[in-house]
C-alpha cells in the first residue's frame, strides 16, 4: 500500500515537471509546478519526513506559488509567442543534452550505498532539537537576517518611486 | 517499503532535476524559467531527504535541518526574483528574455 | 474480518457521518444565521416556509437545483469548473483531523459483530502528530480555490476580488499559527487529542484563562480567514459587484457558499479544542466520556458561531487597508509577544 503511493505520486510528480515544461502559458504552468509541490510532498511524507511534507505545502505550495500566481495575474503575462529561434534543431540539441546529463546524474546517484533503517523518526519534536541546537544555531541566524534583506530588497525593488 | 525506496527517490531526483534544467534552456518567458529554476531546488530537496533516509537516526535529521533552511532560502529568493520581475516589466512592458540583450556584445 | 479491513470499515463510517452532520449543519447554519440577523435587526427573518420557516434551507437548495447554469463565454471552462471543487476539497480535508468528543466505547448488544462490539472509536478521523500543523497547510491550500476563481471568470471585478481576497486570507493565516504556537508550547504537541487531554478537569484548565491573548488574536483571525464581517470586503454585497464569485450560479455558487460555512464551522470546532477545553464539561461533577463529550463540543462551538453571527448583525466593513494593518501591524506582534510570554513562563516561571 505504501509503495503503491509512493510509486504513484513519483510518477504524477515527473509528469506535471513535464507539463510544467511543456506549457505556452506561464498560469497554467503555475498550476502544474503546484501539482508538483503537493505531490512531492507526498514522497517525502513516503520517505519518513511528515514535518517537512506539511512544511512543503505550508511555504512552497501555500506562500511561494501565490506569489507566483499573483505576479502572473497582475502583471497579465501573456502566452509566449512563437519565433524563429523555437526551431527543432535547437530544442533536439537541448534535450539530448540534458538526457546526457539526466544519465550522468542518475548513474552516480544509484551508486550510492544506502541502506533503509525502520527505526526512523522525523517528528517534528526530534527535528526541532537538531534544529534549535548549537550546531545549526550561526546559520538559523543568518538566515533570518537573509530573509529580512529579502523582504527589504524586493520592497524597494518593486517599488514605483522611492 | 521496499529497501530500493531511497534509490528510486534518488532516481526521480536526478530526473526532477534535469527536467528544471531543460525548462530553463528551453523557456523563453522569466516566469516560467524562474519557476524551472524552484523545480531543481525541490528536486536537491527531494535528494537530501531521501538521503537523510538512508542515513538513520542522530545523523540524518541533519538532512532535514538542510532542507527546512534550503525552502527557507528559496522562500526568500523567490521573493526577490518576483520583485526583479516586475521591475523589468515595467521597463519594458514584455517578459521575454530576448528583450534584455542590453548588455550583449 | 482482518483488522484492516475493520479500520477501513470505521474510518469510512466516521467519514460519512462527520460529512452528513457537517452538510445538514451547513444548511441549518444559513437558516439561523438569517433568523438571528433577523432578529438583531429588529425584524423576523424567514418565517413562512414551514413551521418557523424551518424548510427554508431545502427551499433555497431546490431553487438553487433549478436555476441556471452557465459558463462565461471568454472564460477559462476548466479551471471555472475546478475553483468551486477545490474550495470544497480543501474545507472538507481539514475536518478530518478534527475530534468531535472523546473516546467513544461501542456498546455490546446482541446483534453487533464480534469486531465491533465494545469496541473502542475515537470521534477523529485520523489522529495525525502534526494535526495541527495540517489544518495550517490545508488552509494555505484553501486561497487557491479563491485564485483560481477570480481569475478564471476572465472578469476585471472578479480577479481583483479574487486577488484581494486571497491577500486578505494568507496575511491572516500568519496571525492564526502564531496564536497556536502558545497552545502547542503549553500541551508540548501537535496532536489535538493531547491539547484537549491536556485541558481536562474543569473550566480553569481551559487554555482560554492563560492564553487569553491568543484567543483574541485567534478569534479575529479565524473571522478575516474565513471572510465574515467585519472582514468581508471580498466578497460583501456592494463591494466590486460580488468580488470572487461575481460569474458564479447555482451549483458551483452553493458549492463555494458551502465551503466558506463548513471552513467557518470547522474554525470554530478548532477553537472549541484548542482554548475551550474540547469535550471537557468544564465542571467536576458533569461527565464529560463519550456521548456527554460530544454535547458539549456542539454547545461551545455553537456560542462561537453565534458569536460569529452577532458580529455580522453589529459591527460596519473595514476598509482594506485598515484590513491590512490590523493583519499585519496589530495581530502578528501580539502573537509574537504571546509566544515570548509563553515560552518565558515556560522556560522559567513554571520551576
Amino acid at each position: 500500500m505504501d509503495a503503491i503511493v509512493f510509486y504513484g505520486f513519483s510518477a504524477l510528480t515527473l509528469l506535471a515537471a513535464l507539463v510544467m515544461v511543456t506549457q505556452r502559458s506561464p498560469t497554467y504552468s503555475a498550476f502544474a509546478f503546484i501539482v508538483v509541490l503537493c505531490s512531492l510532498s507526498v514522497v517525502y511524507g513516503m520517505l519518513g519526513s511528515p514535518f517537512i511534507a506539511v512544511l512543503q505545502i505550508v511555504v512552497y505550495a501555500g506562500a511561494i506559488m501565490v506569489l507566483f500566481l499573483f505576479v502572473i495575474m497582475l502583471l497579465n503575462v501573456r502566452e509566449e509567442a512563437r519565433s524563429a529561434r523555437d526551431g527543432w534543431v535547437l530544442k533536439g540539441v537541448a534535450i539530448a543534452l540534458v538526457a546526457a546529463f539526466a544519465l550522468q546524474m542518475a548513474s552516480v546517484l544509484m551508486r550510492a550505498r544506502t541502506q533503509f533503517p525502520r527505526d526512523f523518526e522525523a517528528t517534528a519534536a526530534r527535528v526541532a532539537e537538531v534544529l534549535f541546537s548549537l550546531r545549526f544555531l550561526y546559520v538559523f541566524e543568518a538566515t533570518s537576517i537573509l530573509i529580512l534583506a529579502a523582504l527589504v530588497g524586493a520592497v524597494v525593488l518593486a517599488k514605483k518611486d522611492l | 517499503m521496499t529497501e530500493a525506496a531511497v534509490q528510486h527517490a534518488l532516481l526521480l531526483s536526478a530526473l526532477l532535476f534535469a527536467v528544471g534544467a531543460l525548462g530553463v534552456f528551453i523557456r523563453r518567458n522569466l516566469i516560467t524559467i524562474f519557476m524551472c529554476v524552484e523545480l531543481m531546488l525541490n528536486a536537491v530537496n527531494l535528494a537530501f531527504i531521501a538521503f537523510s533516509r538512508s542515513l538513520g537516526m542522530p545523523d540524518g535529521l541533519d538532512g532535514q535541518v538542510l532542507v527546512f533552511f534550503v525552502m527557507t532560502v528559496a522562500a526568500a529568493e523567490a521573493a526577490v526574483g518576483l520583485a526583479i520581475v516586475i521591475a523589468l516589466h515595467r521597463h519594458k512592458d514584455t517578459l521575454d528574455v530576448d528583450a534584455f540583450s542590453l548588455l550583449k556584445w | 474480518m482482518t483488522p484492516l479491513l475493520a479500520e477501513l470499515v470505521i474510518a469510512v463510517a466516521k467519514i460519512l457521518v462527520i460529512i452528513g452532520v457537517l452538510l445538514g449543519l451547513f444548511s441549518g447554519m444559513t437558516y439561523l444565521e438569517r433568523r438571528f440577523l433577523a432578529f438583531m435587526q429588529f425584524r423576523l427573518g424567514p418565517n413562512r416556509t414551514g413551521p418557523w420557516g424551518l424548510f427554508q434551507p431545502i427551499a433555497d437548495g431546490i431553487k438553487l437545483f433549478f436555476k441556471e447554469e452557465y459558463v462565461p463565454e471568454a472564460a477559462n471552462r476548466w479551471a471555472f469548473l475546478a475553483a468551486p471543487i477545490l474550495s470544497i476539497s480543501t474545507a472538507l480535508m481539514a475536518i478530518a483531523v478534527i475530534p468531535y468528543g472523546g473516546p467513544l466505547t461501542l456498546p455490546s448488544w446482541g446483534f453487533m459483530p464480534e469486531w465491533l462490539a465494545g469496541r473502542q472509536v475515537s470521534l477523529q478521523i485520523a489522529d495525525l502528530d502534526i494535526g495541527l500543523l495540517y489544518i495550517f497547510a490545508i488552509s494555505s491550500l484553501g486561497v487557491y480555490g479563491i485564485v483560481l476563481a477570480g481569475w478564471s471568470s476572465n472578469n476585471k471585478y472578479s480577479l481583483i476580488g479574487g486577488l484581494r481576497s486571497s491577500a486578505q486570507m494568507f496575511s491572516y493565516e500568519l496571525s492564526l499559527g502564531l496564536s497556536w504556537v502558545g497552545v502547542i508550547m503549553l500541551a508540548g504537541s501537535f496532536k489535538i487529542q493531547t491539547i484537549v487531554e491536556s485541558q481536562m478537569g474543569g473550566f480553569w484548565n481551559w487554555n482560554v484563562g492563560p492564553q487569553f491573548v491568543a484567543f483574541m488574536v485567534y478569534f479575529v483571525a479565524a473571522t478575516a480567514e474565513v471572510s465574515r464581517i467585519p472582514f468581508d470586503l471580498p466578497e460583501g454585497e456592494a463591494e466590486l459587484v460580488a468580488g470572487f464569485h461575481t460569474e458564479y450560479s447555482s451549483m458551483k455558487f452553493a458549492l463555494i457558499q458551502m465551503s466558506e460555512y463548513v471552513n467557518m464551522i470547522t474554525v470554530a470546532v478548532l477553537a472549541t479544542n484548542m482554548f475551550l477545553g474540547g469535550w471537557d464539561s468544564g465542571l467536576p461533577f458533569l461527565p464529560s466520556q463519550g456521548l456527554y463529550g460530544v454535547v458539549w463540543v456542539g454547545m461551545k462551538a455553537f456560542a462561537i458561531l453565534f458569536v460569529f453571527i452577532w458580529l455580522r448583525g453589529t459591527l460596519p466593513r473595514f476598509r482594506y487597508d485598515q484590513l491590512m494593518d490590523v493583519g499585519w501591524k496589530v495581530l502578528i506582534p501580539l502573537a509574537v509577544l504571546n509566544i515570548l510570554g509563553t515560552s518565558a513562563w515556560i522556560a522559567f516561571g513554571s520551576k
